[in-house]
């Protein structure tokens, strides 16, 4: 994209001199050509980053824009997918039920707290595993691939295996368990260890990514930091806290922004997790049912398309309003951080944590 | 001339890139063609199933390929019927995607007679379908008397059970004594569990897999179910749905259950590892046990007769009308539901024929089951088949209603009051039908 928009000034000096000679020079009646070659040329210099950005923009309106405003036409509607040309208005109707149904509001609290206990440790863990990655040890190319591969599994693979290992009756971990003298485990069908069983799946899978992706922030700090504050006498511990974290802040700020999008989407591995209807419905209970799921359970379970779009909008503003009261506690704290000290310190790693958020939010 | 060249060069590749995008996104729209005909001027028919209906899986598709050089098939099957069932209806609507063939499961036959029946080709003109048992048909028969697939196989219920664990709990071990403890009625079936977890002190199996088993097998032996006959809801009204709940509650909160999920993990190991004695098995279901119960079970399992008749699931095939090969089609469809082809599949895969003629065939009547302790398993489920109820109403949730059901049933394993489970299904149901 920054290639073909720099294109046109580039192109457009030198073209203009090497056209105007020819024209002259080529006779009378090559004036209509050489109209017309102005014209081409002019369309080259004004359209052509349009035509080359325009797969993008193509593609967007196709398959995002459009669904998007026929998504939220739908949601005003009573329609169901068997019958998809039969749409009863309904105006917002089905938003203020959704807003009255406790399966709502019990998938969000599911959906809040699995993406806490998912990303929380798992980012805390991601910061330990690369800090350790950043040693100077053997193999370790190795290591950094290793701790990408389980990213690079299916999610439907990863579920599936953690589903049998979290089986009740004959799965490894209650086996496990068994050694120690506890009794078995209803994973599945008891609220909190369902949800601990499907974080469980979400940490394994991203934890290796988040320490890259701070490995790479981590390599980027310059040693003499480090020199510096072992001069200074500090331990291993108090280099972590104090020179590595503040150096790599805008990454973790990025890494959460990332696992708080990822949680809120989250569909796949509690689908996988409950197996057959009871996936779709986040259990009997819908003890872990998330705003993912609840979508699926409307559109392709009940087939009740309208209110699977009320849901999926829901779900749309709902993580705008999270992010823009993100943005104001952040605005919040850094202007009382400004007034309690007015260093040169506290501004800069505000602003590029801000506009990695932003970039990523959009 | 060097800028000249380049300047053309940004324009091609600029034509390109836009005739690239537009294409991308028109290509969605069409994506159709795959059937017709072939390179080589054969004519190819495509179909769409689900589960195991045993066309791919047994030699048929070859056979009738090699008897019909001209014709090629090709079959795509989903494991998952949820999944295939979305896919389909997305399918219907959008108009295009559609296989010339497509199975239908009969608890969507319902939803699909009442809304797609101008999409699907009528079959009421094909030669030599009067031989389906009388209620089969009438499920996919539109009220103009269209008729928009043919029956594939059925499924009469009995009661599989372990002829071991039996013994060991001081219960007889025959099948026909077996079926006696229960002749007249389910709620017997319940008795003769409490009995057998009073009898098998030591060992941890439990009597049944899941509640949900037996409420379905009570469920399927009424004409009317969850619908009535005008189409109305009367799962609430229903003194059936209530008989069955009750009874199937009850074994979840006397303990007899394994609280499993039939086809769920957890319930083929429990096949394997003796987890649970009996499971209400309609005649497909005895493949997937000797499947996963494994040779080393081989003899122990045993069938008998359930107290009364029932039907759970059968399929059927449909021909699209749209299909550019739309008589072709008719003809395999026919042809795979013949009665030769549905006592083959019988004797293959255990798959029960619906059609009248292939019951009488000796090799079904006849038929015995090697790994069930050589059940008579022809016998035992043609005289389930006899005692199905003449007409079945289908309703159009059937299948999402089950699951609920099934579901509220497992919120009582779990330890919910059963008056409480009740309710809490009910809404479900107001909310994903309503």
């Amino acid at each position: 994209m920054a290639t073909s928009t720099s294109v046109p000034p580039a192109d457009g000096p030198q073209d203009a001199p090497a056209d105007a000679p020819g024209g002259p020079g080529s006779g009378g009646s090559k004036d209509t050509r050489q109209r017309r070659r102005n014209l081409f040329h002019r369309l080259d210099v004004g359209a052509a980053p349009y035509t080359f950005i325009a797969p993008f923009f193509v593609i967007f309106a196709a398959f995002s824009f459009y669904p998007l405003l026929y998504t939220s036409w739908i949601s005003l509607h009573d329609v169901e997918l068997a019958t998809m040309d039969v749409m009863v208005w309904q105006g917002l109707q089905n938003y203020t039920e959704l807003l009255q149904d406790e399966r709502f509001w019990n998938a969000v609290a599911n959906t809040a707290t699995i993406g806490v206990i998912s990303a929380v440790p798992q980012l805390l863990m991601a910061l330990g595993l690369a800090h350790l990655l950043n040693y100077r040890m053997r193999g370790s190319a190795f290591f950094r691939v290793a701790a990408l591969t389980p990213y690079a599994t299916s999610v439907g693979a990863a579920a599936l295996v953690f589903t049998m290992l979290f089986e009740r009756d004959f799965g490894m971990i209650n086996w496990f368990l068994s050694l120690f003298g506890f009794d078995n485990v209803d994973w599945e069908s008891q609220k909190w260890p369902a949800q601990f069983a499907i974080s469980s799946i979400v940490i394994w899978r991203w934890t290796g990514y988040n320490a890259l992706l701070y490995l790479a922030a981590m390599q980027a700090i310059p040693k003499d930091r480090y020199e510096a504050a072992a001069i200074d006498g500090a331990t291993r511990w108090q280099q972590f806290r104090t020179v590595t974290i503040p150096g790599i802040r805008p990454t973790i700020v990025f890494t959460i922004v990332l696992s708080t999008i990822g949680s809120t989407q989250l569909f796949g591995e509690p689908l996988i997790f409950g197996q057959g209807p009871n996936g779709i419905t986040g259990g009997v209970n819908n003890q872990y049912q998330t705003l993912g799921l609840l979508l699926y359970e409307e559109g392709w379970k009940n087939y009740q398309m309208g209110r699977a779009a009320t849901v999926a909008w829901t779900m749309f503003l709902l993580l705008i309003l999270v992010f823009v009261a993100q943005r104001l506690i952040k605005r919040l704290m850094a202007s009382r951080q400004a007034a309690a000290r007015p260093g040169p310190a506290a501004p800069p790693p505000a602003s590029p944590s801000s506009s990695s958020l932003s970039s990523s939010s959009s | 001339m060097g800028s000249v060249r380049k300047a053309v060069g940004t324009r091609v590749v600029a034509a390109v890139s836009a005739a690239l995008s537009l294409a991308l996104v028109a290509g969605c729209g069409g994506g159709d063609g795959e059937s017709g005909k072939t390179d080589d001027g054969k004519t190819k028919i495509t179909m769409g199933l689900f589960g195991v209906m045993g066309f791919k899986e047994t030699e048929l598709l070859k056979r009738y390929m090699k008897e019909n050089p001209d014709v090629v098939v090709e079959a795509d099957v989903a494991g998952d019927e949820q999944t295939y069932y979305t896919a389909l209806q997305t399918r219907l609507a959008a108009g295009s995607g559609l296989k010339d063939i497509q199975g239908i499961e009969i608890g969507r036959a319902k939803e699909l007679v009442d809304t797609q029946a101008d999409k699907f080709a009528d079959l009421s003109d094909v030669d030599g379908i009067d031989h389906f048992l009388p209620w089969k048909l009438s499920q996919v028969t539109t009220p103009k008397d269209k008729i928009i697939g043919l029956g594939t196989d059925i499924g009469p219920m009995a009661v599989c059970y372990r002829k071991d664990l039996f013994e060991k709990a001081g219960l007889p071990g025959d099948r026909e004594e077996v079926a006696k403890l229960w002749e007249n009625d389910w709620s017997e079936y319940v008795e003769t569990g409490k009995k057998f977890k009073k009898g098998l002190k030591d060992d941890k199996a439990a009597y049944l897999d899941s509640a949900s088993g037996l409420f379905n097998a009570m469920i399927y032996g009424n004409s009317e179910q969850f619908y009535d006959k005008d189409g109305e809801l009367i799962h609430t009204s229903n003194p059936a749905v209530q008989e069955a709940w009750d009874l199937a509650s009850e074994t979840a909160t006397a303990g007899l259950t394994a609280k499993l999920r039939q086809f769920q993990p957890g319930w083929d190991p429990g096949l394997a590892n003796s987890t649970f004695a009996t499971t209400v098995c309609p005649a497909w279901m005895l493949a997937h046990i000797s499947e996963k119960a494994g040779p080393e079970n081989k003899g122990k399992w045993d069938v008998a007769e359930a107290p009364k008749g029932a039907n759970w699931g059968g399929s059927f095939l449909g021909v699209m009308d749209s299909s550019p090969v739309k008589e072709e089609a008719k003809k395999l469809v026919a042809w795979l539901t013949a009665p030769e082809q549905q006592a083959y599949l019988f004797q293959e895969l255990g798959n029960f024929p619906s059609s009248e003629e292939a019951l009488k065939d000796p090799a079904v009547s006849g038929a015995k089951s090697e790994y069930f302790n050589d059940a008579p398993i022809g016998e035992i489920f043609g005289a389930a088949a006899k005692d199905i109820p003449e007409e079945q109403v289908l309703g159009r949730k059937d299948g999402t209603i089950k699951d609920i059901f099934s579901q509220g049933l497992q919120l009582i394993e779990q330890g919910k009051s059963p008056s409480e489970a009740r309710k809490t299904t009910n809404e479900r149901i107001e909310k994903a039908v309503g």
